[in-house]
């Protein structure tokens, strides 16, 4: 009981809830769950004042776990529900959590318009490159070439480079890390829920139930070490050939700028316009 | 208030504030732009929220996500943008979440005729989300009623957590017509009920003194979960068959209830009657105009002019048909409201008038339904 109440994952988790949880033995879901919470709790927030919205998928159960304003949506919407959410409630910090299918396929429109409007939520998109809820059928992250149940002659789609998708789109920050990479995960993660404005981190994950067997790549262990021995950090990558890049995940922060959250832009229209209603 | 010339979308903007609307998500759709146009000029007046969402899934999304939050909130659209907000309006029955959705209907199916009125999205408002789920659904047939049902669309999503339709047409959106506002201190506004209790004592989804649980607004000290899964009394999802009937037991009970206070109509059935017009919306308009033709011409005629169409109101409409020989009901569709009065009434009863071509009904095309023998 007395580490119970010592480790600081308990005084985030709701420990009466449903433990064990949904995803399967090995899962990345659950660091990128450990690396936001040791984040959140070196920022020392009050877990009243913050929201976790969600979609649909296995990244969408995470917000049952969480002891925080816990909202688990439609698929892809999580963002739409957030930006109303983070309207009414500009002080709330309000993160989404969500996955490639969820906010790059169906909910791809929501997420290039948050983006756009740089509102102050922060988006952890957890990529394991596959639909594994519903089975292991190719996303809009899976490699071309690679096969999933929806795509056993391989994928002739090319995935979405999502850090390069929110740049083009508006993001503010905008950074990568992997599960692999845990530590430097919750930094990047701490930067994101800091930055003013529509923040995005992609957390690269991974599959081995459903893309890892199709694909013959082995245990959950053995994908882990696949991210350490195939991805790189920003500054290396600065000195690697393009041929030397290939394949590589390049980690790090890629894009980070000042522009008017939009809340605050709001509050300065309501300010007008109350202002002109005073005098009228 | 001085009497003005108003329009009926104007009015439901109107009615939106005076009930203490603070939050509006849309997205462009004709006949229904003037409500937003209106509201992103009228809410920062008053501390309220206006955004443009990129798509109607969107908008009805942070109008939920807005409620939650503890603002009263509601969109504004018509029929293809309807469609697309039916996922998420499943979400908020499922979750109990206030909101009101208004749908200035025009005529379809897909892009149809957007100019044109229509009320072909009876069925929809009923049914057009995936599942059983219950629902409350108020469709005005004038600007002043325009005004008072989307105070009373509020009222009613607030006092029973439930989403709210009101389904009005291109007519009533677009007419104008002399309007005199009542004082706002003279509505009757319903505010959602606080949670009362320690956040450690509150269940999202159950109290044992109401049907109709508090729901506590994110950000003040109650922290629980929602989700469009079904789920316990605390929020979290189940699969447990004793919990999932208990929440359909709630949330069907809830307006099952309280049909007597959601219900609303208006009837003028002189003793004698042998026919009766139920009709809703603009053609009641048409309606109230052929009965007032008929009963010069001395025909025994009766008219029941429904608010409320979804739950459906049986008993009005049992109770005034009893005594009559016909029931006529003209709608804007192929016969949608229709099916609901034959199931009450009896097919043999029923005389449909329809017209889905974008054209209103005319008093005279109901009049000839009247007389013919």
């Amino acid at each position: 009981m007395r580490r119970y109440e010592e480790n600081r994952m308990y005084r985030y988790l709701r420990r009466h809830k449903k433990f064990p949880n949904v995803w399967c033995p090995g899962c990345g879901i659950g660091i990128v769950m450990g690396a936001l919470i040791r984040a959140i709790d070196r920022l020392g927030w009050e877990k009243d004042d913050i929201a976790m919205v969600s979609g649909i998928g296995c990244s969408g159960r995470m917000p049952v776990y969480m002891d925080f304003n816990t909202m688990h949506t439609t698929h892809g919407r999580a963002l739409a529900f957030a930006t109303g959410l983070k309207m009414v409630k500009p002080k709330m910090h309000v993160i989404a959590i969500m996955g490639d299918g969820d906010v790059l396929a169906i909910g791809g429109n929501h997420f290039i318009h948050a983006a756009r409007r740089n509102i102050g939520i922060t988006s952890i998109v957890i990529n394991n490159s596959i639909y594994g809820m519903t089975g292991g059928q190719y996303s809009p992250t899976t490699p071309t070439g690679s096969l999933a149940t929806t795509a056993p002659y391989g994928n002739i789609d090319q995935p979405f480079p999502i850090c390069e998708l929110a740049i083009a789109a508006g993001a503010t920050f905008v950074a990568r890390g992997t599960v692999y990479h845990a530590v430097e995960l919750d930094r990047l993660i701490e930067k994101a829920l800091l930055h003013e404005g529509f923040s995005v981190v992609e957390a690269v994950s991974y599959c081995h139930t459903t893309f890892g067997r199709i694909n013959k790549l082995g245990t959950a262990v053995d994908m882990l070490r696949w991210q350490k021995e195939n991805s790189v950090t920003r500054e290396a990558a600065a000195k690697m050939t393009p041929e030397q890049l290939q394949g590589k995940i390049v980690r790090g922060i890629f894009h980070e700028r000042e522009f008017p959250e939009y809340t605050a832009a709001y509050a300065k229209i309501v300010e007008q316009a109350m202002a002109a209603q005073r005098k009228a | 208030m001085a009497a003005r010339l108003m329009q009926g979308n104007e009015a439901c903007v109107e009615g939106a504030l005076a009930a203490g609307c603070r939050f509006f998500a849309g997205y462009p759709i004709t006949p229904s732009s003037e409500i937003a146009e209106l509201l992103s000029r009228r809410l920062p007046q008053v501390g309220g929220y206006f955004i443009q969402m990129e798509d109607e899934i969107a908008s009805i999304a942070a109008v939920i996500g807005a409620s939650v939050g503890g603002v009263k909130a509601m969109t504004a659209t018509s029929g293809p943008g309807f469609s697309l907000m039916q996922e998420n309006i499943g979400y908020a029955a499922m979750a109990e979440i206030p909101c009101v959705i208004v749908n200035v209907q025009r005529t379809g199916p897909s892009t149809g005729l957007p100019t044109k009125p229509a009320q072909g999205d009876v069925m929809q408002a009923r049914w057009g989300t995936h599942g059983d789920h219950p629902i409350i659904v108020l469709s005005p047939s004038s600007v002043m009623e325009t005004f008072l049902l989307t105070v009373r669309a509020f009222n009613l999503s607030e006092k029973y957590r439930s989403p709210v339709i009101l389904l009005m047409d291109e007519v009533v959106g677009h007419m104008r017509e002399r309007v005199e506002l009542p004082p706002p201190e003279s509505l009757e506004i319903t505010n959602r009920v606080a949670a009362h209790v320690p956040p450690e004592w509150y269940f999202p989804f159950e109290d044992p003194s109401t049907d109709v649980p508090p729901l506590a607004p994110f950000g003040e000290g109650y922290r629980y979960h929602i989700t469009g899964l079904f789920h316990d009394r605390a929020g979290f999802p189940t699969e447990r068959v004793d919990e999932i009937d208990a929440w359909i037991a709630r949330a069907f009970g809830r307006i099952e209830q309280h049909r007597q206070d959601i219900i609303s109509y208006e009837e003028d059935v002189p003793a004698g009657s042998r026919v009766l017009v139920v009709a809703y919306g603009a053609t009641a308009r048409s309606a109230r105009h052929a009965v007032k033709l008929a009963r010069a011409k001395r025909y025994k005629v009766g008219f029941l002019k429904l608010e409320t169409i979804w739950p459906f109101p049986e008993e009005a409409t049992e109770r005034l048909a009893r005594q009559c020989k016909r029931v006529i009901v003209p709608e804007m569709n192929l016969g949608q409201l229709a099916l609901e009065v034959e199931r009450v009434v009896g097919r043999q009863k029923v005389r449909r008038v329809n017209l889905a071509n974008g054209e209103m009904i005319t008093p005279q095309q109901i009049l000839a339904a009247i007389e013919e023998k």
